[in-house]
């Protein structure tokens, strides 16, 4: 190689680390941390209840053959307020819903579920996050859809909004 | 007016978006074999929290961090070695949970840059050297 080749390299270096700066302004940035647990089967955990007259929530009742989703929430989360009425859609298309409310009191989240209505079969406490470290979760609101042999299928980051519930039912229905 | 200004001072209130629980045990007390405290912190330094991204689980005070914190200590006790409680995170949050990227993949090419920048330092000063005399 020559000398006036050798010139060349550090233009080239500096127009390929120009180039990437370009390329990630471009392409929108994926902030999300996504579970590494979704294509496994659910932690084993045993939740006590969330609230009174609810039942708690072990992975055990997760996988009694039928698809559901698992919603993870707090009634001090505000997107969790706004998924209210896509979780309440999803019930009324007949998807069971069981939920993990997390760092949550039992008062608050009876206030929660009065206030914005209880689409959940069963409300597991989390109040230390063990089971949301266990399950790969790392915030409120997530959903995860859950096949009958209790393995973790889909992990829905954020609330749930509209144009996402047609998107849950198909990922329920081929989990079938 | 003043109503609506207080009200979403409420809501900016960014100690209420965390909720209200018990802090893990071992979040914050240190085990009491002084040699499997010591590998719990040298480990819960290495760990990313996941709730403040930034920071390692042994410098944040999120909950999510205490929590991770009482689940290194509690392994470690029941004596669990720290590379495998390493595994444990990677195996729930992926590579990202690690402040040491793996010899792998994208995590080689971080190892060998210094030794490839050094090779080609070594290679032009060859070069350099040669030419002098």
């Amino acid at each position: 190689m020559n000398r006036s080749m050798l010139l060349w390299i550090p233009l080239a270096v500096v127009a390929f680390i120009g180039g990437w700066f370009i390329y990630g302004l471009a392409v929108p940035k994926d902030d999300m941390l996504h579970s590494a647990m979704v294509g496994k089967v659910l932690p084993v955990f045993t939740l006590p209840p969330a609230t009174a007259g609810i039942e708690g929530l072990s992975n055990l009742n997760m996988a009694d053959g039928k698809p559901r989703l698992l919603n993870i929430f707090a009634s001090w989360c505000i997107p969790c307020k706004a998924e209210a009425p896509q979780l309440e859609a999803l019930k009324e298309a007949g998807v069971e819903i069981d939920a993990i409310a997390i760092r949550d009191k039992p008062e608050d989240v009876a206030a929660f579920l009065q206030e914005f209505g209880n689409p959940f079969r069963r409300i597991g406490s989390d109040s230390e996050m063990a089971v949301q470290l266990k399950l790969g979760s790392s915030g409120v609101p997530e959903t995860y859809v859950i096949g009958g042999d209790g393995t973790i299928l889909y992990q829905h980051i954020g609330d749930i909004r509209a144009e996402h519930v047609p998107m849950l039912l198909d990922k329920l229905r081929s989990a079938q | 007016m003043k109503l609506i200004a207080a009200s979403i001072l409420l809501l900016a209130a960014p100690v209420f978006a965390q909720g209200t629980g018990p802090t893990p045990e071992l979040a914050n007390r240190q085990l009491p074999d002084p040699a499997q405290e010591a590998t719990a912190t040298k480990l819960m330094h290495g760990l990313r929290c996941i709730q403040c991204q930034g920071q390692s689980i042994a410098d944040s005070d999120a909950p999510m961090a205490a929590t991770m914190r009482a689940e290194v200590r509690q392994q470690i006790s029941a004596g669990q070695a720290p590379e495998a409680i390493r595994q444990w995170m990677i195996e729930r949050y992926g590579e990202w949970v690690s402040f040491e990227p793996e010899m792998k993949g994208a995590g080689l090419i971080l190892w060998a840059m210094p030794l490839l920048v050094l090779l080609i330092a070594f290679w032009l000063a060859r070069g350099l050297f040669r030419r002098r005399t």
